[in-house]
């Protein structure tokens, strides 16, 4: 029953691109688009709540659907499993999705391409649906390559503007480079476990690749391991991937340029579902992580300074995209910070809730964005929140729980990872180490905080000025441009590249959007808030609360070191099939086994430590808040230092270092040299040397009857001449 | 060879008291024959006039004539003789037909010049 989930939206898509493109009615297409998303959430749904269905039981649902390649040893299916954490995403990813979806059909009515622009969603929802369910790598690599392909559709979706083809080509490059890593990490598992599958099926005959790493030994701590070729390289490999995919440094430069797209594609793709596959597959390799702790370093220390490289740059951006670009980097940074440190648990909370209150954000900004005609830059727009209250309700809902305020859902996911980095205690990560992740973490809160509430404050409070005439950077212009809102005239354009708004803008009043657009953004809303109570936390709820995607997600993810006293062996319990005296147990509600083990996991002074730093990133929050609040209430047009405004001129460093030298060596070398010299040398050469051969020829057809008489003679002699030689040759031979 | 020229030249002039010992040898007639063919062939691509190559075919034709005569006669075969013969008589008839040829294409173009027949040239 899994292939209908991955196979509705792929329905849907092709109906939308055969049928929709004729008909061209937008009715149809939404309806079309939406309701396949809707059958996958269903199903989704149903296998996951069912009473034997996975958050019940930690067996996994497979389902196989054919044998795609069987070369010697190497076998690759096309099978799909959901276990707890597959679920888990896909419900939702289907979910956000749905609401995106819904969202979108509002969003960009009257646009004439509508039924591509649906297609490609749904075609993107079966990428990612099947990277989420798939039960090998190399499958889950069909699926990463087509969240990549959709990203590109769906960012360059405005043919008409070159940025944004300019755009999508990035981030399909960039995307390139950390699939080159992840498609070594791939033959790397097969070279050391000789299977690609996550699941070990007996029909099939499959052992399970992660099964099968958890049991070889774990790795050192040393940095040469990195290149030995074992668990080490893998994990390294396979980050490169998740670094491309999921927007790390350095490879994050094509996400704040992939807002060009249209926004609900910002939501979707950029925020709730595309980004977080890199922590997905990093999670459900956790078995192959936890014995390489160098590569867990590595990811540790990389998602921590992403948090605050891109924090500290979200800070200075003027569109109200970029600013949520860049948060999506650094939200995305703390998650892999916790895969670090082996939190895996907490890392997929948190992608989690940052899917519902990321793309509430986005969601909330394409709302403002319609409102405002298609004003993106924060210093144009100002005093919204009576022009659009809903908008702004569900917003504030967003903000505060991006901020962490208690008891959104921000709160519970951000601050499980600040814990589990501050009491870190892997072989890579020792203590100290772990509470100066966690300083970076806490200042991130904190910059967080601020940016939003700067992004919040110049937005909803504050004098308006939407209709000043500024110059202002809008990316959405065409959007404008094929809704039929009105042309811009040449005359008022400056020496910049782009046409302003003309001063009679004050004509459109910033309105509230239709309600299919704020129906998704009140549900997003009532999510953001309280769906972190999900994962309360045993030190806030002594128990009463039960965390319960702890207790779902334990069984099925690596354990984290940090929970076991000194040096046993990790349990290996989380993949299929699993040991037969869990099999059955139900997600909710307590063996007397866990609940042993629980009672001793949770001692008075982790407890205690675990409040007083929840207190900490709490006070953060409310001082970010404060801060902002009062510093940009006062001056909302504050610019800051140029360096960060530019982003630190990475992409510039990028392009000087990296495209250029490619550019020139491209042109001079390959295609001069190479193209033009060689090969087209060599076409031109056998021409010539052709046409120069047949000018010798012609004069055997020439016309000129003196030639034919010398021709005539020159055979004559050759043949006269042959004869002679061989007569003389056997005369003498006798 | 020598004696048969010594009996000659002794029968028509006897009163001479001395002979002529010179000895043709047949490769004296076959180098002529050579230095005529090459003569006419010669001709044949470097005249422009039409009728000056019919001479030099004829040339060429004639000394071919007397490399079969000298081959005959020194060999005593009678059978070069007699290809002469019909190399004289194609000879003939060829030269008809060409110098028909030849009035046929100037009556058009009022030249015998053979450069100028090239209208089949590219």
């Amino acid at each position: 029953m899994l292939r209908y989930i991955i196979f509705a939206p792929l329905a849907g898509a092709l109906i939308n691109w055969l049928v929709g493109r004729r008909i061209r009615n937008e009715i149809f297409i939404g309806l079309v688009a939406c309701g396949s998303v809707a059958v996958s959430t269903a199903f989704s749904f149903y296998l996951a709540f069912k009473p034997d269905g996975v958050l019940h039981s930690t067996a996994p649902v497979l389902d196989h659907l054919f044998t795609w390649i069987s070369v010697g040893s190497f076998r690759a299916d096309f099978g799909l499993a959901m276990d707890r954490l597959s679920a888990i995403y896909a419900l939702f990813v289907t979910f956000v999705g749905l609401l995106i979806h819904i969202f979108a059909v509002g969003y960009m009515h009257g646009d004439s391409g509508y039924y591509r622009f649906f297609a490609y969603l749904n075609l993107f929802m079966f990428a990612m649906l099947t990277l989420v369910l798939a039960d090998n790598f190399l499958l889950m690599f069909v699926g990463w390559e087509g969240v990549g392909l959709c990203s590109y559709l769906l960012i360059g979706y405005y043919l008409d503007r070159k940025e944004a083809a300019e755009a999508a080509k990035k981030a399909f490059i960039v995307n390139r480079v950390g699939d080159w890593g992840f498609v070594l990490g791939i033959m790397l598992v097969f070279f050391l476990t000789g299977s690609v599958s996550f699941f070990a099926k007996e029909e099939q005959g499959v052992a399970s690749a992660l099964q099968t790493i958890a049991l070889m030994p774990a790795e050192t701590f040393a940095w040469q391991n990195i290149f030995a070729g074992g668990i080490t390289s893998l994990a390294v490999l396979l980050f490169i991937g998740a670094v491309g995919k999921s927007a790390q440094i350095p490879l994050y430069v094509w996400l704040p340029d992939a807002m060009a797209g249209p926004t609900p594609v910002s939501a979707l793709i950029h925020a709730a579902t595309m980004v977080t596959a890199g922590v997905y597959m990093i999670v459900r390799c956790g078995a192959i992580y936890t014995q390489a702790p160098t590569a867990m370093f590595i990811v540790a220390v990389i998602g921590a300074s992403t948090a605050l490289f891109a924090a500290t740059i979200g800070l200075a951006q003027n569109d109200i995209k970029k600013v949520l670009a860049y948060s999506t980097i650094s939200q995305l940074g703390y998650m892999f910070l916790a895969c670090g440190v082996g939190a895996y648990i907490a890392a997929i909370f948190h992608v989690m809730t940052h899917a519902f209150f990321k793309a509430l954000l986005f969601l909330g900004a394409g709302s403002v964005i319609h409102g405002t005609n298609h004003e993106q830059d924060l210093r144009r727009m100002g005093g919204l929140r009576k022009y659009m209250p809903v908008t702004f309700a569900t917003m504030i809902a967003g903000w505060l729980a991006i901020c962490g305020v208690p008891f959104f859902a921000g709160f519970f996911s951000k601050d499980e990872i600040l814990w589990k980095v501050w009491s870190a205690h892997t072989e890579a990560i020792t203590g100290d180490f772990g509470k100066v992740l966690w300083g970076i973490g806490a200042l991130t809160a904190l910059l967080t905080a601020v940016y939003m509430t700067r992004l919040m404050v110049m937005t909803f409070w504050g004098e308006e000025r939407f209709e000043e005439v500024e110059a202002g950077r809008q990316a959405d212009e065409a959007h404008a441009f094929d809704i039929g809102e009105k042309p811009h005239k040449p005359e008022s354009a400056t020496a910049g590249s782009r046409p302003h708004h003309e001063p009679d803008i004050t004509a459109h009043k910033p309105h509230e959007s239709p309600l299919v657009m704020t129906v998704p953004l009140v549900i997003l809303a009532i999510l953001s808030t309280a769906g972190g109570l999900v994962g309360v936390p045993y030190a806030l709820s002594g128990g009463a609360i039960e965390n319960y995607i702890e207790h779902a997600l334990e069984p099925v993810v690596h354990p984290q070191t940090s929970s076991q006293e000194g040096g046993t062996t990790p349990q290996i319990q989380f993949l299929s099939p699993p040991p037969l005296e869990i099999d059955g147990a139900p997600a909710v509600g307590h063996t007397p086994a866990e609940a042993a083990a629980a009672e001793t996991a949770h001692s008075p002074e982790e407890i205690y430590t675990e409040r007083v730093l929840m207190a900490v990133s709490v006070a953060l929050a409310l001082i970010g808040i404060a801060v902002g609040f009062v510093v940009f209430r006062r001056r909302p047009l504050l610019r800051f230092p140029r360096l960060l405004e530019e982003k630190y001129y990475v992409d510039e460093v990028y392009d000087a270092t990296i495209v250029r030298p490619i550019e020139a060596s491209s042109r001079e070398g390959l295609w001069k040299i190479f193209d033009l010299g060689v090969i087209d040398g060599l076409l031109h050469g056998i021409g010539r040397s052709i046409v120069q051969v047949g000018s010798v020829l012609r004069y055997l057809q020439i016309g000129f009857v003196r030639s034919y008489a010398a021709i005539i003679l020159l055979g004559a002699l050759a043949v006269i001449g042959y004869f002679a030689y061989v007569f003389v040759t056997s005369a003498l031979l006798q | 060879m020598t004696t048969k020229l010594f009996a000659n030249g002794l029968f028509l002039l006897q009163d001479f008291p001395t002979e002529l010992q010179i000895s043709v040898d047949l490769s004296w007639y076959l180098s002529l024959s050579a230095i005529l063919f090459t003569i006419g062939v010669v001709g044949v691509i470097i005249k422009r006039n039409a009728i000056a190559m019919f001479m030099c075919i004829e040339l060429m034709l004639n000394s071919v004539n007397l490399t079969f005569i000298s081959f005959s006669s020194f060999f005593r075969d009678v059978n070069g003789q007699l290809f002469v013969f019909i190399v004289m008589a194609v000879a003939a008839a060829e030269a008809a037909v060409g110098l028909g040829i030849i009035i046929s294409i100037f009556r058009n173009r009022e030249s015998i010049d053979v450069d100028d027949a090239s209208v089949l040239r590219g």
